[in-house]
C-alpha cells in the first residue's frame, strides 16, 4: 500500500513530485497559445514597429508608464464607447514584450493614437497639470531635453527579428536611417519611411526641427498606438476571428 | 585560512575580472554602472571573508547549526522591510499630492521608476530574506542537520544581496523589462538564476544529511518554493539580450503569449513565494510558538498538494476580457475559485493549531500575530476567488480594488507572518530569554493593524467606486463621467491609505527598535512578563 511516508522520506522523489505537480496547469494553458492558430485574429494592417517607434516604446518601458496605464480595452460597453475598439490579440503580436498592463491610475491608451495633437502631448508630458489641472500624473519635462540615444538600433530590430518580428533586411540595413528620417518631414529618408513602415506618421513631433529628443520618440509612439488595423475590413463574427 | 575559503576568494576575483571588462566594454552607461556594481559586490565578498577569516575560522563554523547566516537574514529582512515600506508610503503620497513629491528634472523620481523599486523591495527583497533566513533556520531544526555547502549558504545570502542592489539601482535608472514582479533585465535574472540554484541545494543538500526520517511538512512548502520559483523565474525571463553588453533585452514571446506567460509567473510568484514559502513559515513557527502540533496530518499533505496543483492555474483571471482566448480565462477562473478550497484548508489547519492554547492570544502578542496573519490569509484567499470571477472583476480589474486585495494579503498575510517568525527568531538566535518588551509588540501589532485596516478599506472605496464611475451612464445614454473626474474622486481615499501606509511603517521602525534591544541582551521589566501560574485546585 502506498502512503505519504514514502514522499517524505525521499526528498528526490518529492521534488519530481512537485515538479510534475505544478507543471500541469502550464502546459495546458499556455502551450496551446502558441499553437492553435485561432489565438490571434486574421486583420489587415498590423506591421512592425518603425525604428523611431521602436525606441520611443522602450522609453515607454523605461519610464514604466505601464504602471498606471493599460493597453487592453475591454470588450465592456463603457469602455468601447470610450477607449474605442476592443483590443484584439493581433494588435500586439508584435510587442516584446506586452504591455497590457494592469492597472489604470490614468487611462487606456491602446488607442491614443491620433485622439490629440503633437503638441497636446508634448504640454502633457512636460507639465501633466497644465493641460490637465486634476491629474495625479509625473512631468517628464527631461524627455524634451535629451538627445535620442539608441545604444544600436540596427541590433534592436535584429533581436526583434529573431522572436518573431518579421523586419526585412531592407528595414533591418536601414534602421539608423529611418530613425532619424522619421522624425523630419523635410529629410531625404521621410518617403523611405512611409514606404517601408505604412501608415508610419514622419514628421517632427517634439516642436524642436534642429533635434531629435526622447520626446520625438516617445510621441511618435504615443500617436500610432491603436492605428495600424483597418477595422473597415475587420469581420468580428468570421470563424477565423471567434475565440 | 581553510582551502575553500580561499578557492572561494580566487572565483570572486575571477568573478571581478570579467565585470572590469564587462564595464570597460559596455554599450551603454547603464550596463556599465552596473557591472561596477558586481565588481563592488565580489570585491567586497573577498574583503569579508579576509575579515570572518583573519584568525582561523570563526566559532559559527564548528557550532552544531549555521546561525551566522539566519542572523543576517533577519538583519537583512528587517533593513529591506523598512526600505521597502517607506518607498510604498513616499509613492502613496505621490498619488495623493501629485505635486508635493514630483521632480521634472529627476526621472529617478518618478511614480514608474519607483513603483517597480517599491513592489521589489517588499516581495523580493523583504519577503526573499525572510524565507531564506526562516528556511536556513527550519530546514537544519527540523533535520537535526547543520546546513549543506560550507560557504554556500553565505554565497546564497550575500549573492541575494547583490541581486537586489543591482535589480534595485537598475529601476531607478530606467532598466526594466517592463514585466510587472520580473524586471530586472536579463544579467540580472542570469545572477538571480545561479543564486537560486545553490539555494536549491543547499536546501536539499542539508535534507539529504538529516537524521530525521521524515522531511517536515514546513519543508514540502519551501521546497516547493524553491522549486517552482526557479521554473517559473526561467521560463517568464527568456529573452534575447540586443547586446551581451548592454542591458537590453528582447523577450522571447509576444503579445498574448507573452501577457498568458507574464501572469501565469506573476500569479504564481503569489502562490509560490508569497503563499507557500510563507505558509511553511507558518506551519513551523505557529506550532512551536503555541506550543502545540499541527492540527491535522492529514489535512496538511491534502493542502499542500491541492494548493500546489491548483494555484498554478489560476493566472489567466488576471486577462479576463483581455485579447486572451475565452477558453483560458474560463480555465484560470474556475480554477481560481477551486484553489479558495486548499487555502481554507492551510487557514484551518494554521487556526485550529491553537486547540487547547488559545488562551495564549491574550497574553501573547508574537503568538497573536501570527494567528492575525493566518487570518488575513483566510480572507484575501476569500477576495481573491470572488475577484477571479468574470463578472465581478469587470468591475474591479484596472482599479484600486485589485490593489487593496493585495495588501491585506501582502501586509496583513506576509507581512505579519514574517514578524511574527522574526519576533520568535531572535531572542532564539542572539540567546536570550526573552525579548525586550512585548509591550511594544502590542504597540507595533495594533498601530500597523489599524495601519493595515485603513489601507484596505479606503483602496475597497476608491476601486469600487471609481469601477462604478467609469461605467456610469446618465439618463441621456452617454459616460456619466470623464476619465479624470474619477481620478479627482479617489483623492481623500488616496491620503488614507497614505495614512495606512505610514501606520504600517511606523510599526515596523517600533519593531526594528524592540529587536535591536533584544539583541543587545536588554529586558524592560514588565508587569505580565512572568506566565500566570493557574490557582491550584482547592
Amino acid at each position: 500500500m502506498w502512503n505519504h511516508g514514502t514522499l517524505e522520506r525521499n526528498s528526490i522523489a518529492l521534488i519530481v513530485c512537485i515538479l510534475l505537480t505544478v507543471s500541469v496547469g502550464g502546459l495546458i494553458e499556455i502551450a496551446p497559445l502558441f499553437y492553435l492558430e485561432n489565438t490571434i485574429e486574421k486583420v489587415k494592417g498590423m506591421r512592425p514597429y518603425s525604428p523611431l517607434e521602436l525606441a520611443g516604446r522602450n522609453i515607454y518601458i523605461r519610464e514604466g508608464c505601464y504602471n498606471c496605464h493599460s493597453q487592453q480595452v475591454r470588450p465592456l460597453r463603457d469602455e468601447v464607447e470610450r477607449y474605442g475598439h476592443y483590443s484584439l490579440a493581433a494588435e500586439s503580436m508584435y510587442d516584446h514584450p506586452f504591455q497590457w498592463g494592469s492597472k489604470r491610475s490614468g487611462p487606456d491608451l491602446a488607442r491614443v493614437g491620433g485622439k490629440y495633437s503633437d503638441e497636446w502631448q508634448r504640454n502633457h508630458l512636460i507639465d501633466p497639470r497644465s493641460v490637465v489641472p486634476e491629474s495625479i500624473m509625473p512631468p517628464y519635462a527631461n524627455l524634451a531635453r535629451n538627445e535620442l540615444h539608441v545604444p544600436d538600433i540596427k541590433a534592436l530590430l535584429e533581436a526583434n527579428a529573431m522572436v518573431g518580428v518579421p523586419y526585412t533586411d531592407e528595414m533591418i540595413a536601414n534602421a539608423a536611417a529611418d530613425l532619424m528620417a522619421q522624425a523630419d518631414e523635410n529629410s531625404d529618408g521621410a518617403a523611405d519611411v512611409a514606404a517601408r513602415y505604412p501608415k508610419a506618421q514622419v514628421r517632427d513631433f517634439d516642436g524642436d526641427p534642429k533635434r531629435v529628443t526622447e520626446m520625438d520618440a516617445l510621441v511618435a509612439y504615443l500617436q500610432m498606438l491603436g492605428t495600424l488595423v483597418d477595422f473597415s475590413t475587420y469581420e468580428p463574427n468570421s470563424k477565423d476571428n471567434i475565440r | 585560512m581553510p582551502p575553500g575559503v580561499i578557492a572561494t576568494m580566487v572565483a570572486l576575483l575571477g568573478a571581478a575580472i570579467i565585470t572590469i571588462l564587462g564595464a570597460r566594454f559596455a554599450v551603454d552607461g547603464d550596463f556599465a554602472a552596473h557591472m561596477w556594481i558586481f565588481t563592488a559586490g565580489f570585491v567586497a565578498g573577498i574583503v569579508w571573508l579576509m575579515r570572518r577569516y583573519a584568525s582561523g575560522a570563526p566559532a559559527d563554523d564548528r557550532e552544531t547549526y549555521a546561525n551566522d547566516v539566519v542572523r543576517a537574514g533577519v538583519i537583512a529582512s528587517m533593513f529591506w522591510g523598512l526600505a521597502g515600506f517607506l518607498v510604498g508610503v513616499v509613492i502613496a503620497l505621490q498619488l495623493a499630492f501629485p505635486d508635493l513629491l514630483y521632480f521634472p528634472d529627476l526621472p529617478f523620481t518618478n511614480f514608474g521608476r519607483l513603483r517597480p523599486l517599491h513592489t521589489s523591495a517588499v516581495i523580493f527583497a523583504f519577503g526573499g530574506n525572510v524565507l531564506i533566513a526562516t528556511s536556513f533556520y527550519v530546514v537544519q531544526r527540523t533535520s537535526k542537520a547543520r546546513l549543506f555547502g560550507g560557504l554556500l549558504p553565505w554565497f546564497v545570502f550575500w549573492g541575494y544581496q547583490l541581486f537586489i542592489v543591482v535589480a534595485a539601482t537598475g529601476y531607478l535608472m530606467g532598466v526594466t523589462q517592463g514585466r510587472e514582479y520580473a524586471e530586472p533585465e536579463w544579467y540580472a535574472d542570469l545572477w538571480l538564476t545561479i543564486v537560486w540554484v545553490c539555494y536549491l541545494l543547499v536546501f536539499v543538500g542539508t535534507l539529504w544529511k538529516r537524521k530525521e526520517p521524515h522531511i517536515y511538512v514546513a519543508n514540502w512548502f519551501y521546497l516547493a518554493f524553491i522549486v517552482t520559483i526557479a521554473l517559473l523565474h526561467i521560463v517568464n525571463n527568456m529573452a534575447v539580450p540586443v547586446s551581451f553588453l548592454g542591458v537590453k533585452s528582447v523577450s522571447a514571446f509576444s503579445g498574448v503569449q507573452d501577457a498568458l506567460t507574464q501572469w501565469w509567473y506573476g500569479h504564481n510568484a503569489v502562490g509560490f513565494f508569497l503563499t507557500a514559502g510563507f505558509l511553511a513559515i507558518m506551519y513551523y513557527f505557529v506550532p512551536k510558538r503555541a506550543e502545540r502540533p499541527v492540527y491535522s496530518y492529514r489535512l496538511s499533505i491534502v493542502h499542500f498538494w491541492s494548493l500546489i496543483f491548483i494555484y498554478i492555474w489560476a493566472g489567466p483571471h488576471h486577462l479576463h476580457y483581455t485579447a486572451l482566448p475565452e477558453w483560458a480565462q474560463t480555465l484560470g477562473m474556475t480554477f481560481s475559485i477551486m484553489l479558495w478550497m486548499p487555502s481554507w484548508g492551510g487557514m484551518i489547519n494554521g487556526l485550529m493549531t491553537l486547540s487547547g492554547a488559545w488562551d495564549k492570544l491574550r497574553t501573547d502578542p508574537v503568538l497573536r500575530m501570527l494567528v492575525v496573519s493566518v487570518a488575513f490569509y483566510g480572507m484575501s484567499t476569500f477576495e481573491g476567488p470572488v475577484m477571479s470571477v468574470k463578472a465581478v472583476n469587470a468591475l474591479s480589474h484596472y482599479t484600486d480594488w485589485t490593489i487593496g486585495h493585495v495588501h491585506s494579503g501582502a501586509l496583513g498575510w506576509v507581512g505579519y507572518v514574517s514578524f511574527g517568525a522574526i519576533y520568535c527568531l531572535v531572542p532564539w538566535l542572539w540567546k536570550r530569554e526573552r525579548l525586550y518588551s512585548l509591550k511594544l509588540v502590542e504597540w507595533h501589532f495594533w498601530i500597523s493593524t489599524i495601519g493595515i485596516l485603513f489601507y484596505i478599506t479606503s483602496m475597497w472605496i476608491s476601486g469600487i467606486m471609481q469601477g462604478l464611475m467609469w461605467r456610469a451612464y446618465n439618463e441621456f445614454g452617454f459616460l456619466s463621467y470623464s476619465f479624470v473626474e474619477t481620478v479627482e474622486a479617489m483623492h481623500p481615499y488616496y491620503i488614507i491609505r497614505a495614512l495606512g501606509g505610514a501606520l504600517f511603517l511606523i510599526g515596523a521602525l517600533i519593531m526594528v527598535y524592540n529587536l535591536w534591544r533584544t539583541a543587545r541582551g536588554d529586558l524592560r521589566a514588565e508587569a505580565g512578563n512572568t506566565p500566570l501560574v493557574p490557582a491550584a485546585a482547592e
